[in-house]
């Protein structure tokens, strides 16, 4: 059988501004303090694949660079480590999002796993060179927990987008 | 693919193809990594959008300041009457210690006045509560409840009780980080309290600490205590840093010892910023090359 597009409802457009609205809930969860206990997701990240894969005319490596630099500041890395984590995340997801929307959500978030990886090691090893100690292997553990995330994610932002603008139950969408 | 002149029409046009914009957001984050990590240029911009993302972060540390207050709320009362209890013994064997102190201190000085020699440098201390571990899994820091506004500047020494825990390396209005002595960019002047052995003491991550460049003749011996020797003109001298663990001689030309730090470097959570009343003028820049003076005559 020849695969189809899973969307089985037609969505309302999305906002910018909700788009926005997300990254910014994402980045305040980025700043709580968690200290050195392993695995918590990196939301901006999942977000932003998330709108990538959804929207790629509307966020991209743009979003991603400013988003980076605003995690960068929040946790004290170094600047431009997770910019360009997500930059590169960015593009990815940005390329495979026409492949992607065929998939059912479950299959999605087994496409995302890899890129939330590459984002990882590239931070691990810009960090390496610049002469800080390897974290060890639970710091990979966030992609998993990220991953876990994301058919939960995918219900919760494209709720709004489910709403008709008014209830008719004749129409059939 | 615009040929003779022909334009894309504007609803195909997506500015530049995302594997050019990839490039250049790349080589953008690649020079503000090396502006920051190498040559720490970016402070002032991290500083200054830090101000535009304060209030999120005050938001976002509500939670952890919540479950912070919590563990004390459901503290039960035996435990504080023990913890009391033990804090009035300390207290008695400090002040006994301190009424000497004090007469020490005089003492001191009117030895120094009768020898000419210039006075101790004046000493000031701000109290702090350790926030939270820095989230950047990459170093070893945490953070200070205290920042600029309580007057706590850059490089100043963090101490608790039984030692030194670390620096501070980055001070925000009312938040500072401090980088504790085992992240392995840190190093610290010591000497040896036995023999006035001086060396730097270096983190190596994992918590543990290591003396480089002694020789592997030299005489340090474990069990040794290393003290601060203030020569960097930052950290106060005779303040206790580290225990000598384990001495390598056979490695090489200097041996390898392994220390363990005497303050409960990842444990502690009240601390002391302390240093000198002026901090030093900042290191001269290298000594730049001997100028070639020309012999002025004709050619």
């Amino acid at each position: 059988m020849q695969p189809t597009n899973r969307s089985r409802r037609i969505l309302l457009p999305v906002r910018l501004w909700f788009i926005h609205f997300s990254l910014l809930v994402a980045l305040g969860l980025s700043y709580i303090p968690t200290g050195r206990f392993p695995g918590v997701p990196d939301w901006v990240a999942l977000v932003l694949a998330f709108w990538c894969i959804r929207e790629p005319l509307r966020i991209g490596m743009g979003a991603g660079f400013f988003f980076g630099l605003l995690v960068d500041i929040g946790q004290g890395a170094a600047m431009g480590q997770h910019a360009l984590a997500y930059v590169v995340l960015a593009y990815l997801a940005s390329g495979l999002a026409r492949r992607l929307m065929w998939f059912p959500s479950m299959q999605q978030a087994l496409h995302v796993l890899p890129m939330l990886l590459v984002a990882q090691v590239l931070m691990v090893i810009v960090r390496m060179i610049a002469g800080a100690e390897f974290p060890g292997w639970w710091y990979f553990l966030s992609s998993f927990t990220s991953v876990l995330l994301w058919v939960p994610l995918t219900y919760l932002l494209l709720l709004p987008q489910y709403q008709p603008v008014e209830r008719d139950d004749n129409r059939p969408i | 693919m615009s040929l003779v002149g022909h334009q894309p029409p504007p609803i195909f046009r997506r500015g530049p193809a995302p594997l050019v914009r990839l490039l250049i957001f790349v080589s953008l984050c690649l020079a503000m990594l090396v502006a920051d990590l190498r040559f720490r240029y970016l402070e002032v911009l991290r500083q200054g959008m830090s101000v535009a993302t304060y209030p999120l972060q005050m938001a976002a540390a509500t939670p952890a300041d919540f479950v912070r207050n919590a563990s004390v709320y459901f503290a039960t009362l035996i435990q504080v009457q023990i913890e009391n209890a033990d804090l009035r013994r300390k207290q008695l064997d400090a002040a006994e210690q301190l009424l000497r102190f004090d007469q020490l201190e005089r003492e001191n000085a009117q030895l120094r006045g009768l020898l000419e020699m210039s006075q101790r440098i004046g000493v000031r201390s701000v109290a702090a509560d350790v926030l939270y571990d820095a989230p950047d899994p990459f170093a070893r820091k945490v953070i200070l409840d205290r920042g600029a506004q309580q007057g706590i500047e850059p490089g100043l020494a963090v101490v608790d009780a039984q030692g030194v825990l670390g620096q501070v390396t980055r001070v925000y209005p009312i938040q500072s980080e401090v980088t504790l002595l085992t992240d392995r960019n840190q190093a610290i002047p010591v000497k040896v309290v036995r023999n006035g052995l001086r060396g730097v003491l270096f983190g190596v991550g994992q918590g543990r600490l290591e003396l480089r460049f002694v020789l592997a003749s030299a005489d340090v011996q474990p069990g040794d205590q290393l003290v601060t020797s203030g020569l960097d003109g930052v950290f106060l001298p005779g303040l206790p840093v580290a225990v000598v663990g384990t001495v390598d001689r056979e490695a090489d030309a200097f041996a390898r010892i392994a220390c363990t730090p005497l303050a409960g470097v990842e444990r502690s959570t009240q601390v002391l910023v302390i240093g000198r009343e002026v901090l030093p003028p900042p290191p001269p820049p290298q000594e730049p090359e001997a100028p070639i003076v020309r012999p002025r005559g004709r050619r």
